[in-house]
């Protein structure tokens, strides 16, 4: 279950790839954010006969801006609205956007920033240039790093 | 014809958690449906920031309250896939044996509550009188009615003896009996019928597009279940969907009825060919590495994203529940349905607030 597929992108070619996706009738699984020290981190889970592929794409930490794709499909105006609540990342041409009053949290953008246990926890940086695709597959604790978009 | 705006929710007898639309209707017609959730988040994600991944599957079982036992048991498969733990062959049959019993409980649940937000009160009770059954099962094998609390990483905390395997068997031919005396009224009864059928139609290319899981996407003839992939015990025990093609509101508790009775068939499999020996193994070091799990809950297919580096606290604890996933689904049957309908088809979809706000 754990040798998903990723194949690690970058934004501008972010939409001609949920494109294909769409085209080749795959289902949009999920839309998942992480909170990077430097960066954010996107994760866009497809399904094909119960195959799971996924896009990865870095983006900055701060005033991060991220084309939507609910043009494509049209569910992911949920996840992209809870990515902007809970990320402070800036959905552009989302097709429903609910300004920042999806989630309704006490802490505005919870995951908005790193706290320094998250810093020192985080020790295998993320490099965004690599396209080459990569698995999730963990080795043995001690040796395995984290499967990132290193190549 | 003027346009009105009714409220519905967050407070709502079908409802027994908040989620709040704004309808928009033209005399009886739904024309538009707004929703806002968020009511009760809980930043469940968040907590993993700071809790000891070992002790954090209490957390994953409290994300919801009747899917509890699956949440845990995804949360440490999880954990598993990242250490290469090789979990006990007789904790993965008994992980699946309570996974069924949930998916029992849950879809019993479901049943009776669409019972009285129809006004069928005695369906109702006796719906809630045979799951009442199941839950006495599980509180005897688990020390727990929903938060069973026997999910560990690295196996389970309890066992079940031979004896209790006997008695557990015998218990399920008279549920299986009430069971087929419960599906019959359900699938048969014209006044059910009349409120369920061609009510909130939702076709096999919107299902698929809209991303629906579970009981939502298979009665729309989608033939999709996790349980195929082969984890727990399903790599011996094969699951055939269940599936229906009408896509409405009956379509949705045809398939929940027939997963009964599949439910009860693979627990009677998995007591058949559960093996002897350990049910734990010890877990020691912290993870290092990322997965992505899913796994078959009673309402579909439940996604857990875990990234870890290495320290006792994970970096990312990420669920995409089920109902999170049929809300898109939801909001799209709606429009051009009777005010009167909307309880029966936000009800179809099983929405469970608590797991989408984790």
């Amino acid at each position: 279950m754990s040798q998903e597929q990723i194949e690690t992108i970058t934004v501008d070619v972010l939409w001609e790839k949920v494109a294909a996706r769409r085209q080749q009738g795959q289902r949009l699984v999920q839309i998942s954010a992480t909170r990077l020290p430097e960066h954010v981190e996107l994760t866009y889970s497809f399904d094909l006969d119960r195959v799971l592929t996924n896009l990865r794409l870095l983006l900055p930490g701060q005033d991060t801006h991220l084309p939507s794709i609910s043009t494509i499909y049209g569910c992911a105006i949920l996840y992209e609205n809870e990515i902007h609540d809970l990320f402070n990342v800036q959905v552009d041409g989302l097709t429903v956007d609910f300004k920042g009053n999806f989630m309704k949290t006490s802490v505005k953008f919870p995951f908005g920033s790193v706290k320094a246990s998250a810093v020192v926890a985080a020790a295998t940086p993320v490099k965004a240039a690599a396209a080459a695709p990569v698995t999730l597959a963990p080795a043995a604790p001690a040796a395995n790093p984290a499967p990132t978009a290193s190549a | 014809m003027a346009r009105t705006v009714i409220p519905f929710g967050p407070q709502h007898p079908v409802l027994p958690e908040p989620v709040h639309l704004d309808l928009v209707v033209e005399d009886e017609k739904v024309i538009e449906a707004r929703p806002s959730i968020g009511f009760v988040h809980r930043g469940l994600e968040k907590l993993a920031e700071t809790k000891d991944f070992i002790e954090f599957v209490y957390v994953a079982e409290r994300i919801c309250g009747i899917c509890s036992f699956i949440h845990g048991q995804t949360y440490c498969q999880a954990i598993e896939t990242i250490m290469n733990i090789a979990v006990p062959p007789r904790a993965v049959y008994l992980r699946t044996v309570w996974g069924e019993l949930s998916r029992l409980h849950s879809h019993l649940l479901w049943l009776g509550l669409m019972a009285d937000g129809m006004g069928f009160e005695n369906l109702f009770m006796h719906t809630w009188r045979v799951r009442e059954k199941i839950l006495a099962i599980i509180e005897a094998t688990t020390g727990g009615r929903v938060i069973f609390g026997s999910c560990k990483v690295g196996g389970v905390r309890r066992d079940i003896d031979a004896a209790a395997i006997t008695r557990i068997l015998g218990e399920l031919n008279e549920i299986e009996k009430d069971m087929r005396g419960l599906t019959k009224i359900l699938l048969d009864d014209n006044s059910v019928k009349a409120r369920l059928c061609g009510v909130g139609v939702l076709t096999r290319a919107q299902a698929h597009d809209l991303g629906c899981v579970g009981p939502m996407m298979r009665a729309s003839g989608i033939a999709q279940d996790m349980r195929q992939l082969g984890y727990a015990a399903f790599n011996e025990i094969k699951v055939e969907p269940i599936t229906r093609t009408e896509g409405d509101s009956y379509a949705r508790c045809a398939v929940r009825c027939g997963e009964l009775f599949q439910s009860l068939d693979i627990i009677r499999q998995a007591f058949a060919k559960i093996p002897d020996g350990p049910v734990e193994v010890k877990v020691t070091g912290n993870p290092t590495g990322e997965t992505i799990t899913r796994t078959e809950q009673p309402r579909g297919e439940v996604v857990y994203h875990l990234k870890a580096t290495g320290t006792k606290f994970l970096q990312r604890f990420r669920v995409r529940t089920p109902t999170f996933a049929n809300l898109p689904a939801m909001l799209q049957v709606l429009p051009g349905c009777d005010l009167a309908d909307v309880p029966m088809i936000i009800l179809t979809i099983d929405p469970c607030i608590s797991c989408t706000e984790r």
